[in-house]
């Protein structure tokens, strides 16, 4: 009897365990013998705000009319102890960004658009420049390990301090500017020669542990007579333990930063391998503040990959205070973009990222001071890239539509205030975000650990 | 709470009792009422934290005994003299002015210092002059280790000895050391004294009243090899 020809051998099996990815960092690890320093954040799949959906009202709950009825956003940060808190408009903020990584003229488009927003924003490692806080309604200043810059005179000129203990893109790590990022301004705030590499200290100088940080925050207070809110920003690794000690410290507001988080130059393998989701960080924070019974007095503020309104959504209803965001900032401003606009048209970058090796949609290139639309540069020509009313404007547009997402999620659950949103408003479709997030599997009751 | 106010026809050196006014009200009076020129006694520290901690004006501010953290912290134009031994960060971050401790200084003395002058006659703990970004420190006894630690730029000088890894990760500070360095630190070295290294340790030494022969100090510097990431190093350095 005849037997079937066997199928022709051009089916081609991927490895799981080692596919194009790994195949090529193993190949590229043994061509240079470098690891992959690169900007932006964690690539790989995680559990995140994708994984839940809000439980619009129905017969059980009544919704508010679309864009009609009001729905208020106001936000009050640092209520504890500083005798001027924060009021901001929305609970959408800017994270912070160093002026090195991003150009003054970035700095100070950021400054505008907030301040068009009623938002606050942040500054970085590497200090203030006066461009961006003359642009920027509400600057909160941060105090990091490296120091960079950091001068009296502009604590007293910020309208809040914000002490860095990690980053979520590399909690544990200090940041990395690299030589060719340094131009004689940048050299110069940072008390460092052009051209050499930055790398910040991941320690800060003057104190070790939460008792030292206790009195760290009380000098901070001295030196600014108790006037402006004092911020703690941790990386998202052992938030439920950070948070708590972050409070018992004295903060005013808890930043927490999850794994999610960008940054302008870090190793890859710090990016995709260390930290926590920012899903599942939220609720520890959380929990940390109900315990301690502060919930209503200190605030928390998360970021980590909140790039929508629903994102900003899903954040307050799991019990933020306020959102950062930092890469949905600069994607907003061309970052990723295939043109670039000078003086009202249009011009392709596409070559200028084939150059670095990479194409729109893809670029991590940050580190390189290379950026072909002109966001995280100090080169003179790229700079001129992105104009500052062009950037301004964008970002603009950018935050008022999350602002606008989060009202709509906000209405449809019923509330006239969008620190009104309540776990009970979400479900997960996951597992895993089930399980991080301490939210029912949708369509049922079980919440896994439960 | 109440606020202390000037009385603009008092001349005589101003005083405080810290058992008598609190910290915040010493601390806001420093900020807001005191004019160049000015002298203030301070009595009673106690250990206190964050004390004259922001002070913007050139104006004689003397405390009369031991303090806790960062005492004169971030301090501009102002002259400090503590009576006394300094907790940790004492001057941290200084831009300008002068910090005088009388006695000893515990860890992190001056910790990023822009400028300005700290003197300590005594002993300094772990890490004196870490991340050093201008000032000038003068110790007149010993530094714990890890002492100008990815210090940037200024000056430290070392009357005495020092512990492990002295200026590691330095950048360009600079250090003078009379006596031993248990170790150097990574990228740290040696390097040939200059004119203008007795020039400036004449300098630093005369203004804090110390009388040892600049000849007897060797220099340590960055031997530079840090300065860009090498991916030659085995990264074990």
């Amino acid at each position: 009897m005849p037997s079937l020809n066997p199928q022709p051998s051009t089916h081609l099996e991927a490895s799981a365990g080692y596919d194009h990815r790994i195949i090529s960092y193993i190949q590229n690890a043994a061509a240079h013998g470098l690891y992959e320093i690169r900007g932006l954040g964690a690539k790989r799949r995680l559990p995140h705000f994708d994984d839940l959906v809000f439980l619009g009202a129905s017969l059980t709950r009544y919704p508010l009319e679309g864009y009609r009825e009001k729905c208020t956003t106001k936000t009050l940060l640092g209520t504890r102890f500083a005798s001027k808190p924060i009021e901001l408009e929305t609970p959408i903020t800017i994270a912070g960004m160093s002026f090195g990584s991003l150009s003054a003229t970035v700095k100070e488009a950021i400054g505008r658009a907030a301040t068009e927003v009623g938002t606050s924003t942040t500054t970085g490692d590497g200090g203030m420049t006066p461009e961006e806080r003359a642009a920027s309604k509400t600057l909160v200043y941060q105090c990091l390990p490296s120091r960079y810059g950091f001068n009296p005179d502009d604590v007293r000129k910020a309208d809040a301090i914000e002490i860095v203990i990690g980053q979520g893109a590399k909690p544990g790590g200090g940041g990395m500017l690299l030589g060719q990022k340094i131009n004689p301004r940048v050299a110069e705030m940072r008390t460092l020669p052009a051209g050499v590499d930055q790398r910040s200290a991941c320690r800060h100088p003057d104190w070790t542990g939460p008792d030292d940080l206790t009195i760290k925050i009380q000098e901070l207070r001295e030196l600014t007579d108790w006037e402006k809110p004092i911020y703690v920003k941790v990386g998202a690794s052992r938030p439920y333990n950070d948070v708590k000690l972050a409070v018992q410290a004295g903060a005013d507001v808890i930043v927490v930063d999850g794994m999610q988080g960008g940054t302008a130059a870090t190793q890859s393998v710090f990016i995709e391998h260390v930290g926590i989701p920012t899903l599942a960080a939220i609720r520890q924070a959380v929990d940390a503040l109900m315990e301690m019974n502060v919930k209503d007095e200190v605030q928390l503020v998360v970021s980590g990959g909140v790039r929508t309104g629903a994102d900003v959504a899903k954040a307050l209803a799991l019990g933020a205070d306020a959102v950062s965001i930092g890469q949905g900032v600069l994607f907003a401003l061309g970052c990723n973009s295939s043109t670039y606009i000078q003086q009202g048209e249009a011009h392709s970058a596409e070559a200028d990222y084939a150059q670095l090796g990479t194409a729109p949609g893809y670029c991590h290139h940050c580190h390189t001071g290379l950026c072909p639309v002109g966001v995280t540069t100090q080169d003179p020509i790229l700079e001129q890239r992105l104009e500052s009313d062009v950037g301004t404007r964008r970002l603009k547009n950018y935050l008022q539509t999350l602002n606008m997402e989060l009202t709509t999620l906000a209405r449809a659950c019923g509330k006239q205030n969008v620190h009104h949103l309540e776990p009970e408003d979400l479900v997960a479709l996951t597992i895993e975000a089930a399980a991080m997030a301490r939210l029912p599997l949708a369509g049922t009751d079980w919440i896994p650990g439960t | 709470m109440e606020r202390l106010t000037l009385d603009a026809t008092v001349s005589k050196p101003l005083s405080f009792d810290l058992r008598q006014t609190s910290l915040r009200q010493v601390n806001q009076f420093l900020h807001r009422e005191l004019t160049a020129g000015q002298t203030v006694q301070i009595a009673h520290p106690d250990g206190a934290h964050s004390l004259a901690v922001g002070l913007t004006v050139p104006a004689e501010v003397n405390v009369e005994g031991h303090v806790g953290y960062y005492a004169a912290g971030m301090n501009q134009q102002a002259r400090v003299t503590i009576r006394g031994n300094a907790g940790p960060g004492v001057a941290e971050n200084m831009m300008s002015g002068r910090v005088h401790v009388t006695g000893f200084a515990s860890v992190s003395a001056g910790a990023s210092a822009h400028g300005g002058r700290l003197i300590i006659d005594g002993d300094a703990g772990l890490r004196c002059g870490i991340s050093l970004k201008g000032a000038d420190i003068v110790v007149g006894g010993s530094v714990g280790s890890f002492s100008a630690f990815m210090a940037q730029a200024g000056r430290l000088v070392i009357c005495g000895d020092a512990g492990d890894a002295l200026g590691d990760s330095l950048y360009e500070a600079v250090i003078y050391i009379r006596g031993e360095a248990k170790s150097l630190g990574a990228d740290a070295q040696f390097e040939e004294m200059r004119d203008r290294d007795y020039e400036a340790l004449h300098e630093l030494l005369s203004e804090a009243d110390l009388t040892h022969d600049p000849r007897s100090f060797r220099r340590i510097a960055s031997a530079k090899q840090l300065y860009h990431w090498n991916a030659n190093a085995q990264q074990d350095y």
